[in-house]
């Protein structure tokens, strides 16, 4: 890994980012619709609308990220310009890592919009501080990232490439306690959402909502997140071929 | 002094088929060296074990005295694929700009390669708003930028007026004379008889290698097209029979 050409790698995907307006537009405004949405869905129900968003400020960015990452790198794989930067000095982990910096950048100034956006005109409100929410919701963000550039290896076209998203996010989302609270679950559902890592972020959000200062509980539940992250990543490298059949 | 590119019992299997069959050739440095063949023959399939990224089942290939495709090489190895690829959301000048960065190399580079293939105009348009030669032409440059040592062009004028095809010749013999090795593919003929030497693969097999005029000879012929059809031809006569 060089740092002049992760930099570059990076600046690169940032800057393709940009001429994509409209993509701009979903990784800013969505999330805040969405909250704004949700805000007027349980307009009567302020505990609820506490508890749901603050989820989906750790949902929306996954969600986003896992879809933007995994269209970006098949169109890098299918496009001829994987096969290129392999033919240049750039190494695998400067393209992973250049793909986590940027959209992980792009989900920092997202979590920063949408939460900002989430306490001050919608009034949600978390005994911990919003820094914290930040924080997990960029670890979302960068699990998204991961787990897009793993499943792109697994799609042949962009089609493909989105109904991954269905596949991966969906359990996810029914299981991590948003729905039913965790402990209500059946045993084995409860087993699976227990390998599932949006669980844990979930969790550690709801440990924020709680806490007014960072838990235990929230600090292991980062780490296992970050943990799923840097697996998910040495897949990808895994699936990253210098030499095509 | 020792060969730039050495290939000895290269073989290569796509799909469930075996597409070149114990390949051997060596191509000296500061020569321009023509690869023909009918289209499937696989000369895309030699270029890519050229570069590296062609998963091969025997044979070696050395590249300036290393493995080819080794991390040492990748500074000095320039690669234009058949199809051109670019980045569709970045305009021309980020594209060469970036592929420049690549070999630590900056903007004075990119801007003079810009220019070098005729696209200091379109240098802030968006790749995808190209026209086909133009987006070949931004693919290529984005090869020429990083000043490789060997220079393996895949079809480099496909799409090009006979302007631009007989600029970017005096270009690649320009970087012949300064050392630079050069393997180019093409269908056109005219091209053909601008390189040093050349090298006629059918169905995975090199069936000549000899300078123009020697294949011209071989052939019996003054045209290169009919030398071409003639070689092509004799060895399917030479299986059917
Ligand atoms: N990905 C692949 N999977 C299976 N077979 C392949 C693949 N790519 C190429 N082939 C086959 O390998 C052979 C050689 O292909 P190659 O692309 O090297 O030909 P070529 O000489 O470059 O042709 P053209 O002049 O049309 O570009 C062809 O028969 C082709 O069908
Ligand atoms: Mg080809």
């Amino acid at each position: 890994m060089s740092g002049t050409i992760l930099a570059s790698t990076t600046g690169r995907i940032l800057r393709q980012l940009r001429h994509d307006r409209p993509t701009v537009a979903l990784v800013l405004l969505m999330p805040v619709l969405l909250l704004t949405l949700i805000y007027y869905m349980f307009e009567h129900q302020e505990q609820t609308f506490h508890r749901v968003a603050l989820i989906m400020l750790g949902i929306f960015p996954f969600i986003i990220m896992f879809l933007i990452t995994s269209i970006a790198m098949l169109r890098e794989r299918r496009s001829g310009t994987l096969e290129r930067l392999f033919t240049t000095p750039v190494g695998k982990l400067d393209l992973l890592f250049g793909y986590g910096l940027a959209f992980g950048l792009a989900a920092t100034v997202q979590g920063v919009v949408a939460t900002g956006v989430a306490f001050w005109v919608l009034g949600l409100d978390t005994a911990g501080t919003m820094v914290w929410v930040i924080l997990i919701a960029v670890a979302n963000a960068v699990l998204g990232v991961s787990l897009g550039l793993l499943c792109s290896a697994f799609a042949r076209t962009e089609f493909q490439a989105v109904q991954f998203l269905p596949l991966v996010a969906t359990p996810q989302i029914l299981l991590c306690g948003l729905f039913v609270p965790r402990e209500q679950m059946a045993g084995w559902l409860e087993g699976i959402s227990n390998v599932l890592p949006l669980t844990y972020s979930v969790e550690a959000l709801m440990e924020v909502g709680a806490n007014p200062d960072p838990t235990g509980t929230m600090w292991r539940d980062l780490g296992i997140v970050v943990g799923v992250v840097v697996v998910a990543l040495a897949l990808g490298a895994a699936t990253l071929r210098r030499r095509t059949p | 002094m020792e060969a730039a590119i050495t290939i000895t019992g290269l073989t290569v299997d796509r799909g469930k088929k075996e597409v070149l069959h114990e390949i051997s050739t060596e191509v000296d440095r500061g020569v321009i060296t023509g690869l023909l063949g009918p289209s499937g023959s696989g000369k895309t399939t030699l270029m890519r074990a050229i570069v590296g990224v062609q998963l091969v089942k025997a044979g070696s290939v050395t590249v300036l005295g290393r493995p080819a495709g080794s991390a040492s090489l990748r500074q000095s190895v320039g690669y234009l694929t058949q199809s051109p690829s670019i980045y569709q959301d970045l305009t021309v000048w980020e594209n060469v700009r970036h592929f420049a960065s690549l070999y630590g190399l900056g903007d004075e580079e990119a801007e003079q390669t810009i220019s070098d293939v005729g696209l200091g105009e379109q240098s802030g348009q968006l790749a995808r708003d190209l026209s086909g030669g133009q987006s070949s032409r931004a693919s290529l440059a984005c090869a020429l930028v990083g000043r490789p040592e060997v220079l393996i062009l895949d079809e480099p004028t496909v799409g090009q007026d006979p302007v631009l095809r007989d600029d970017l010749w005096r270009r690649f013999r320009k970087f012949a004379d300064e050392g630079v090795t050069l393997m180019v593919s093409s269908h056109v003929m005219d091209e053909a008889n601008r390189c040093d030497r050349l090298l006629l693969i059918r169905d995975g097999r090199i069936i000549a290698d000899d300078t123009p005029a020697a294949v011209k000879e071989a052939a019996g012929t003054n045209d290169l097209d009919q030398a071409f059809l003639t070689l092509v031809r004799e060895r399917d006569e030479g299986e059917a029979a």
